[in-house]
């Protein structure tokens, strides 16, 4: 159980020395201003800090919560208590591809235990770390909210569904390779409907 | 047992557009100007009349939860649609987005307009960033279309809509929560009262829906009150989507009439149980928050609120986690716990505390039995936990635990045989 990995502030040495939101991400924010009240800027926080971690590489630095207070004219320490309490902020480095796979019982019933270490053993990292080359990050996650698909996979904003080792052993390969890959469940059943999957049917 | 045309999902799967021109050939937006020409007292009565219960878990009255609503409008009312969607065994609102998105505008819209609200928020969780996609652009449409925005329909009646993006908080389902949440501060529930009816959003009076209540709202009103109330049981009407996951062959979400036979949705929908029917250990109705069911009580339980509540067990979000006798149940229940565990917002010292606990004595239990002391103890600390904090989290980490209890006590008794490695 160490799902905290990357809620840790990082090292000084990697914290950036700067950080503002770029041209485009900048009208995104004003346009997201403009959805609240205007006297409860609070409520920016959290879709500002979503956009400051989409620029920043999947994390947030120290100096983004910093930006983000001097942004909206709040004090910093509320900026800091959304990013530690909402589990979707990282707080320090993931990879290129941030792979989280969901862990929950419906997930678990249908074998995510055996796709997780077959995950750590594949990117040769273990769950809550990053691989050297920063290609890819690996966190065990709770419930994603697709159960009838499990067990799922999410990298950086894509689900991927009803995996089994094979699937998920192609997933990852065409991933090294770059190559195009399809988003959502991997046994070729549209959505959620009743439909025999790949599955494993010895379980 | 639904029949065809009563079906109010009919793109649930997704083998069809999502967006506006496909959803209008599939009935919706029909006659909006029509609606919005009744009274909003007139909606709310027919929806009280359907009988509709919410969807989010707790199966209140959603015609009287509008009514609570004040009725001058002096103030800024709020509507705030949760689809913060996160209960384990539960995947019927991501449908609902990415494949019915139109149903929930207008659900919005109907909604709005019967509770005076004219600001509406969809919090969606943070994680459903493609199906966001999709349902921003659907409101996007509604906007294109006078559907929503300023004087809809040549009505008088102004409604804006906008997604407010979760960032991955369980305990911000809870509506209280989720209203701090949408503030932007930490998810911690309220003390209730004062409820959002009176006091919510911006301290303004604020209705709290999930995603499934008003999705199916514009049907009932088009359709009629007595069409819905005519489908399932008693106080307990209308349709649902039911999620079974787990030990099944065809794991799927399904639209069924409430009152369904747990038995017939497994073995028509789900493909029935991997092994077969009598490879059945136990099955978690109701979303991961629920006390489990043992086979003896699943053979002929109906599903609906009332009938699971005197199972022993609750309807909660219709997630039907199914286990057969190849899993080893206290580890799906540890991982409950440490669900729990992880997710307690730690306000409240009995959750934030108890759930540490919970977890530590399953997880001792998974791997070492437990002496029938231990089991008196944990049964006690859930007791502790249970009904003694703000908000229902802490009472959701003691049913499964509790139910286990119940049900499975000798099992536990015994020294487990083998130990799978726990990740």
């Amino acid at each position: 159980m160490s799902q905290t990995s990357f809620k840790k502030i990082a090292e000084e040495k990697i914290q950036p020395k700067d950080f503002s939101f770029d041209r485009d991400n900048m009208l995104l924010a004003k346009k997201i201003l403009k959805i609240y009240p205007k006297n409860f800027k609070e409520s920016s926080i959290m879709p500002l800090l979503s956009i400051a971690q989409n620029q920043n590489n999947g994390w947030l630095p120290k100096k983004a919560i910093e930006y983000v207070s001097d942004f909206l004219e709040i004090p910093e320490i509320k900026v800091l208590e959304i990013a530690t309490f909402y589990s979707m902020y990282n707080l320090s480095p993931v990879g290129k591809f941030h792979v989280e796979v969901c862990t929950t019982s419906p997930c678990m019933l249908r074998g995510s235990d055996e796709i997780l270490s077959f995950c750590e053993k594949k990117l040769a990292i273990q769950e809550g770390g990053i691989s050297k080359d920063k290609m890819f990050s690996l966190s065990r996650v709770e419930c994603l909210g697709a159960c009838v698909n499990a067990p799922i996979i999410k990298i950086n904003k894509n689900y991927y569904e009803d995996l089994d080792l094979n699937s998920t052993d192609k997933l990852i390969n065409n991933l090294l390779n770059d190559k195009k890959i399809k988003i959502g469940s991997q046994s070729g059943r549209k959505g959620s409907e009743p439909r025999k999957s790949s599955y494993d049917k010895k379980r | 047992m639904i029949k065809k045309d009563n079906i109010i999902f009919k793109n649930l799967y997704g083998r069809d557009d999502p967006f506006l021109k496909s959803a209008m050939k599939r009935g919706d937006w029909k006659d909006t100007k029509k609606i919005l020409k009744k009274t909003p007292q007139d909606i709310i009565s027919i929806i009280k009349e359907s009988g509709l219960r919410g969807r989010g878990g707790a199966g209140f009255s959603t015609g009287m939860k509008w009514d609570f609503m004040p009725k001058s409008r002096d103030k800024q009312h709020y509507l705030v649609i949760n689809a913060d969607e996160g209960e384990p065994g539960t995947c019927k609102d991501r449908d609902i987005i990415r494949n019915e998105p139109h149903k929930l505008i207008e659900g919005c819209l109907i909604a709005g307009y019967a509770i005076g609200a004219t600001k509406c928020y969809i919090y969606i969780r943070g994680e459903f960033l493609n199906e966001a996609t999709i349902l921003q652009k659907a409101i996007d449409e509604a906007y294109n279309s006078n559907l929503l925005g300023k004087k809809i329909k040549g009505s008088n009646f102004d409604f804006d809509l906008y997604l407010h993006y979760g960032s991955g908080a369980y305990v911000c389902g809870e509506e209280t929560a989720l209203i701090e949440s949408l503030e932007g501060k930490k998810g911690q529930p309220r003390l209730k009262p004062p409820f959002p009816a009176s006091v919510g959003l911006y301290g303004m009076p604020t209705t709290v829906n999930n995603v499934e209540t008003i999705a199916v709202v514009p049907t009932i009103v088009r359709r009629g009150h007595e069409w819905f109330s005519k489908l399932g049981r008693k106080n307990n009407t209308g349709s649902k989507i039911f999620c079974i996951s787990g030990n099944v062959n065809t794991p799927c979400n399904v639209e069924e009439e409430l009152g369904v036979p747990l038995k017939y949705l497994i073995q028509k929908y789900a493909g029935d149980v991997v092994g077969g029917w009598d490879n059945l250990q136990a099955v978690i109705p109701g979303g991961s928050s629920v006390p489990l069911l043992p086979k003896n009580l699943c053979e002929d339980v109906l599903m609906d609120f009332d009938s699971l509540k005197d199972a022993g067990s609750a309807l909660g979000t219709a997630g039907v986690i199914v286990i057969n006798k190849n899993t080893n149940i206290t580890k799906v229940i540890l991982r409950l716990s440490e669900f729990y565990k992880h997710e307690s917002c730690g306000q409240c010292t009995p959750c934030r505390e108890g759930t540490g606990w919970l977890m530590r004595m399953m997880d001792r239990i998974y791997k070492n039995g437990a002496t029938a002391q231990e089991l008196d103890l944990l049964q006690e600390v859930t007791k502790q936990i249970e009904g003694h904090t703000i908000c229902a989290l802490g009472d959701a980490a003691a049913w499964p635990i509790q139910g286990l209890l119940k049900h499975f006590r000798n099992d536990l008794l015994k020294k487990p045989k083998k130990v799978d490695k726990v990740a």
